[in-house]
């Protein structure tokens, strides 16, 4: 016997290659503490188990390795439970480590006790109760190579205390650290496919040169599979329109000739029709979400389907794909380029159908319905489209965003122009508000030579400004912009569009709580913009500080509303436009 | 793959499908297979569970009534999670089905002959004797059990276990 539960465990995720921790410490998960203070590994202590979850999630969307949580028993496993479920439907791979009560009190209804393989089991890719010390390093291998392939996801490892105290003699151990072989045989039931089958590619490579009007519709696989060099190449040899999800904004450079940005219930009104109208959908990585189709029987009626995706259980969940390809985004896409050359040679043009009047419709719909809106006058509300625009200009071009949920968040998707791959970093299955300022912090300390700016709207704001002091006391230098409208904007656009104006709930008010005086609290320098002509030189600011976190509070108008937008359960064929192109939401 | 399965009391029967899982044999494995039937709102009709002929693995047979488009889903869901092995749908005709039946049921001096004389007309046994009341076993195709149980009844059926039904594929007879 040469460690302990608790050594070995910290061990495990040093060579795993963790070189940061996002945890909060509590009885159950306390021996582990002790031998953190001696590993290199850095421990952000957050200050709600959310946020270090979050923060996980962060942290991976921007580097692509494997975000770290670690909380204690009980409460705190489930105050994870949410950031596990984000993780969970968007594919981040992330592992979090929790106490659990010790064995023997395991069921008894102990101190802190509950049941969170049991609570976690349908938020998580795996999870897994540890019962005996020896079994730990395996555990956290298991864990961190089903976290990271396949369809990326979170695991968790729940460990009882009695295995990693060592004043217990049932966390005596002999270290073992298990061979890769050694990992791979012990998940007999886990084989992820990742190549393409040869004779579907062919199938797909046929389709492509035969379609008039074919579109490219990139998900976040591109971003999981690190595959946005690939879709680039098959894009540009074929030279096929390219919308991107709001999981897959950054995959597909925005100021490309070929881009048609998002898609959706609030997506570009060209990348929404072009889909619609589409002979050809060629889904790479991305899982015909419903805030994507609209209403499914009338979703792109007349396109055949390539749906190319590393989880055969997203084939055919929603629409029947005429190929459908198991494997990894980037290496299909990849034998897909070849099966192309293979048979149309380099002159891919020459050998696809006349696609100028396609072309040319896009183009049409293009300029006749871009995104727009009404620049206020002078001393009106600022447009939080503008504040957006300002912020972005001013930014580096590689400079990461994180958003929360809601009209921000769409705002942002929309107005944010996306070059890079991973610099947008966003909630979009599960919807969690409160998710960027955890988020960008963990995005911050993944890529500390980037700028990070969260965007924010109040009411997420007021969900987890708290890890501010977390940020303040670790030096991570976030930049938060809350677009506040002293309103929950989404809901009320929803109550004023399709619930006759009767606002239920929804009014937060302006200035309760004082954004600028809470984040001085929290250590933060923060400011407040009222006009239009305050918003640059407030960026410029905020862009200048590097020693603690910005906050710029944006005073908006609480009556902007997110156009487009496919109303729920119609057919993307009934988008609205702004009022001012003509589209009757108002 | 669909077949008929028994429904309480004789009424309309409904459609249910057969799937053979093979499990990792370990703590929390039944539970998963389980939920994402029930997250559905899936019925289990019947379940059993028992290690294979190597230790390390379970083989799960499940009953449920489903249609067959959200099955396909809940089996490729099934196919995800780590501790599954393989699963496949067993289709009625191709295959052999057991289910074991023990019975409890009032036997008055005046029936109790007839009742014994059912049982082994099924090729079922008496286990158990009282003064007025047997208990018998039947293990039988599902639909054995469901005849006799029919049969019984109007004697005036006191308990009744069923094991929930065991399947494997027939084997190939040609060549």
């Amino acid at each position: 016997m040469n460690t302990n539960g608790g050594e070995a465990l910290i061990k495990s995720l040093e060579l795993e290659g963790v070189e940061v921790i996002f945890g909060l410490p509590g009885g159950a998960i306390l021996p582990v503490y002790d031998p953190i203070i001696d590993s290199p590994i850095r421990h952000i202590l957050v200050r709600h188990e959310q946020g270090a979850g979050h923060m996980a999630e962060g942290f991976a969307h921007a580097t692509g390795r494997p975000g770290v949580a670690m909380v204690t028993s009980g409460p705190a496993a489930t105050n994870i439970v949410t950031p596990l479920c984000d993780a969970y439907m968007d594919s981040v791979p992330m592992v979090v480590i929790t106490g659990q009560v010790a064995t023997p009190s395991i069921g008894t209804d102990a101190f802190q006790e509950c049941d969170t393989v049991g609570i976690t089991r349908s938020v998580t890719k795996h999870n897994e109760l540890v019962t005996r010390a020896e079994d730990i390093p395996m555990a956290i291998r298991q864990a961190f190579h089903i976290a990271t392939t396949g369809r990326p996801g979170p695991v968790l490892v729940d460990i009882p205390k009695d295995i990693v105290d060592p004043r217990n003699p049932s966390s005596a151990m002999d270290w073992y650290w298990p061979t890769d072989a050694e990992v791979a045989s012990s998940l007999p039931g886990y084989k992820p496919t990742t190549k393409g089958h040869p004779k579907k590619i062919k199938e797909a490579a046929q389709l492509i040169l035969a379609a008039e009007r074919p579109v490219i519709y990139a998900g976040g696989g591109i971003l999981k599979a690190r595959a946005a060099e690939a879709l680039l190449e098959l894009a540009e040899l074929t030279d096929i329109r390219v919308v991107t999800t709001l999981m897959a904004r950054g995959a597909f450079p925005d100021d490309h000739r070929l881009c048609l940005g998002m898609p959706g219930m609030h997506g570009n009104y060209s990348a929404v029709t072009a889909m619609q109208q589409s002979d050809l959908l060629i889904a790479l990585g991305s899982r015909f979400d419903d805030r994507v189709t609209g209403k499914v029987d009338a979703f792109a009626p007349g396109a055949k389907i390539i749906h190319v995706d590393i989880d055969p259980a997203e084939l055919g969940k929603v629409r029947r794909p005429d190929v459908p390809i198991v494997g990894d985004c980037r290496l299909v896409i990849e034998e897909l380029v070849r099966a192309v050359r293979d048979l149309a040679g380099d002159d891919v043009a020459a050998a696809s159908p006349e696609r100028a009047p396609w072309n040319q419709a896009i183009s049409g719909w293009q300029e006749t319905f871009p995104l727009v809106y009404e620049q206020s006058e002078p001393g009106g509300l600022l447009k939080p489209q503008y504040v957006l625009e300002e912020l972005r200009s001013r930014a580096p071009e590689d400079c990461i965003v994180a958003s929360g949920v809601g009209q921000h968040q769409m705002w942002t998707s929309q107005y944010w122009k996306f070059n890079h791959p991973y610099t947008w970093v966003n909630s979009g299955g599960l919807g969690t508000m409160g998710f960027s300022v955890p988020a960008a912090i963990g995005a911050k300390v993944g890529r500390p030579d980037r700028m990070v700016w969260a965007v924010d709207g109040d009411g997420c704001f007021q969900m987890t400004a708290q890890e501010l002091v977390t940020a303040s006391t670790e030096r991570i230098p976030i930049k938060v912009a809350i677009l506040n409208n002293a309103y929950l904007g989404m809901v009320r656009q929803w109550q004023e569009m399709f619930y006759e104006e009767r606002y239920s709930e929804v009014y937060l008010s302006p200035d309760l709580p004082d954004y600028v005086k809470w984040a001085e609290a929290m250590g933060c320098v923060a400011m407040r913009v009222e006009s239009p002509e305050e918003v640059g030189p407030a960026i410029d600011k905020a862009n200048e500080i590097n020693d603690r976190p910005v906050v710029l509070e944006f005073r908006t108008d609480s009556s902007e509303k997110v156009f487009p937008m496919v109303p729920a359960g119609l057919s993307n064929s009934e988008i609205v436009v702004d009022p001012s192109q003509g589209g009757g939401g108002r | 793959m669909t077949g008929q399965a028994r429904s309480s009391g004789g009424q309309t029967p409904r459609k249910y499908h057969v799937l053979s899982v093979l499990v990792e044999n370990r703590a929390g494995v039944l539970a998963r297979v389980a939920s994402l039937f029930a997250r559905r709102g899936y019925n289990i009709y019947s379940l059993a569970v028992a290690p294979t002929d190597d230790e390390r693995f379970s083989r799960i047979t499940v009953v449920v009534d489903v249609e067959s488009a959200p099955l396909e889903q809940v089996v490729k869901q099934l196919n995800k999670l780590i501790n599954v092995i393989k699963i496949s749908e067993l289709d009625p005709r191709d295959s052999i089905e057991r289910e074991l039946m023990l019975l409890t049921v009032k036997a008055l001096p005046d029936t109790r002959s007839q009742i014994i004389e059912l049982v082994e007309l099924f090729d079922g046994r008496v286990l158990d004797v009282g003064h007025d009341e047997l208990t018998v076993s039947l293990d039988e195709h599902p639909g054995r059990l469901d005849d006799l149980e029919e049969l019984i009844r109007p004697y005036g059926i006191i308990d009744l276990q069923r094991t929930g039904r065991v399947a494997l594929p027939k084997l190939e007879h040609s060549g």
